[in-house]
């Protein structure tokens, strides 16, 4: 499922959420009606036209004056142009604005590097006071969505392509890593739609003998340091995956948690500092930078030898 | 139109908020003309205007809010905090400086700020959130932001100016403090605005233009909203330093330090002013 639909799947959650909370609003840009939100609540949502900066300013002043806003954006856009009204604006002015972003990562495909996000999670976790969550399927981005909900203050939401994960319906608690495998080899820490073809990386290396332990690191702020240092204590050896730049996302983030422990040792699997300009729709972008299944178990194998 | 009384009233806290106005540039560098350019508009949304307080208000009517999108002019706010008893004078000397609650932009850290600002093209966006909150409620609450000339170009500006009127907006007001200065010299040769009311109109809002030291004008074009559908800006036309002898008008009034006989001749322009 695309972040697209994802994210308008997350619009059922919404109007869920809104037939409870009188104060719930939703806030879009130039995507027409979302999901049946629109219809059930056409004075609480507003679309705001292509405006990033101003989106999230709106969405910080409603929430300022008491309101619930989830605000449905692009993700490159909204975390590039959005930053610093998300900084200022929603974090530093502690108001409550809920940030569901699809088209994380490399979604996109053919359409160019400017429609990427894969420095999302880098800029977004540098904010103090931001919660930054990643969730690995479509239902758990509406745990994730209904998690935000609860949470107060500024929540980003970051969505993928996501496909369903057979029999996942793990609890959703902000800052808790899954472990969705054991593995005593090595231990696949992943993130949003990496997460799925870390399980399928588990399969085809279990094959060659290798026991990979495969964690849902579906939040990225605040961080399950508890989860990475019991990776690094235990296996040792820790792979991250993400459709994200290797600096400062998921596997910067863990880097800086074993660098401090001084134990472990890291394999970054992503974005490797370069834009994805290739012409290719999504899987093969995916597969030319390694980030498909074959890509994984590959940098998994080269990590345990 | 307002009697006489009042808007003598007002005057006479205008040269009060000048007053405080000129403490911290009397120590040390601070933004000091931006802020006295608005005195007189700040002494009329503080004591005449605006409903800032719930118990203002009646029932259900909902209290205004204000927002300085022009951070830097923090000083005005602070001063009308020590007018209204938020903050104490003796503080104002040592704003910025080590240890003050008063930080060089609007910050939580100080009372009653109610909106923290300093990066410049930020709360207008934020103000149509609060004016889109505030229409949802049905409430009378009014929203005032306040911002700069050198603000507006920021391109968020006209983001923020494009969208307001699709969402009506009535009780929502932007003013522009046009001191025609900026930090790095004059408006009109940094980064020219005109013809600006027509860029406002051509943006559907209802323009306003004013001499933003006439108190009578100020009072008058705040009590003229709602004068139409959508949102209204008022392009107060005023000087930048207006007060500070020798320093009023010039580039110098954005960010300086006062000797101390500029100190002095201010302080009696200001009586005289009285």
């Amino acid at each position: 499922m695309s972040g697209y639909f994802a994210a308008m799947s997350s619009a059922e959650v919404l109007a869920e959420l809104a037939e409870q909370n009188p104060d719930v609003v939703l806030l879009s840009q130039d995507f027409g009606p979302i999901g049946s939100f629109s219809a059930r609540f056409p004075q609480r949502h507003f679309d705001l036209g292509i405006s990033e900066q101003n989106l999230v300013g709106v969405a910080a002043g409603m929430a300022h004056a008491g309101k619930l806003p989830f605000v449905i954006a692009m993700a490159p856009f909204v975390s590039m142009r959005g930053f610093e009204q998300i900084r200022d604006d929603c974090a530093y002015n502690r108001n409550n604005v809920k940030l569901i972003a699809p088209f994380a990562g490399l979604e996109a495909g053919p359409w160019g590097a400017t429609h990427h996000a894969q420095e999302d999670i880098a800029l977004l976790r540098t904010i103090p006071g931001m919660t930054v969550l990643s969730p690995a399927d479509p239902n758990e981005s509406q745990r994730a969505v209904r998690a935000a909900a609860t949470i107060d203050g500024p929540v980003y939401i970051r969505l993928g392509f996501l496909s369903p994960i057979d029999g996942y319906d793990a609890g959703f608690r902000v800052g808790a890593a899954v472990t969705l495998r054991a593995g005593t080899d090595v231990t696949i820490i992943a993130t949003g739609s990496c997460v799925n073809t870390a399980l399928m990386a588990h399969d085809v290396l279990k094959g060659s003998g290798i026991a990979a332990a495969v964690i849902n690191m579906h939040t990225l702020k605040p961080l399950d340091r508890v989860a990475i240092e019991a990776a690094a204590r235990g296996a040792g050896r820790i792979v991250t995956v993400e459709e994200h730049s290797i600096i400062g996302g998921l596997g910067g983030a863990v880097a800086e948690v074993i660098a401090e422990l001084g134990m472990g040792r890291l394999t970054r699997v992503g974005i490797r500092d370069v834009f994805c300009t290739e012409v290719e729709p999504y899987p093969e972008l995916l597969r030319i930078h390694g980030l498909d299944v074959a890509g994984v178990a590959a940098a998994v194998r080269a990590a345990v030898q | 139109m307002s009697d006489p009384a009042t808007i003598a009233a007002l005057e006479r806290r205008a040269t009060a908020l000048r007053r405080h106005i000129l403490a911290p540039a009397s120590t040390y560098f601070a933004h000091l003309g931006g802020a006295m350019s608005c005195a007189d508009i700040m002494a009329a949304l503080h004591f005449h205007f605006l409903r800032l307080d719930d118990a203002a208000c009646a029932p259900g009517q909902g209290r205004d809010y204000f927002l300085m999108s022009k951070g830097h002019a923090v000083t005005a706010l602070h001063a009308c905090l020590v007018e209204l008893g938020h903050v104490d004078a003796a503080e104002l000397p040592l704003s910025g400086r080590s240890g003050s609650r008063l930080a060089g932009h609007p910050t939580k850290r100080a009372p009653r700020i109610e909106f923290a600002t300093g990066s410049l093209g930020h709360a207008l966006s934020v103000g149509i959130g609060i004016a889109m909150a505030e229409q949802l409620n049905r409430s009378a609450a009014r929203t005032v932001v306040l911002l700069g000339d050198g603000e507006l170009q920021e391109g968020t500006v006209w983001e923020a100016a494009l969208s307001a009127p699709r969402f009506g907006l009535e009780r929502l007001i932007a003013i522009v403090d046009y001191n025609r200065f900026q930090a790095g010299g004059s408006v009109d040769e940094v980064m020219p605005l005109e013809p600006l009311a027509d860029k406002w109109r051509a943006f559907r809002w209802n323009v306003d233009e004013i001499d933003g030291h006439d108190m009578q004008a100020i009072v008058g074009a705040l009590e003229r909203v709602p004068a139409a559908k959508g949102p209204t800006v008022i392009i107060a036309h005023t000087v930048k330093g207006k007060g500070v002898p020798g320093v009023e008008g010039t580039g110098r009034a954005h960010y300086t330090m006062l000797t101390d006989d500029e100190v002095k001749r201010t302080l009696a322009a200001l009586e005289d002013a009285e």
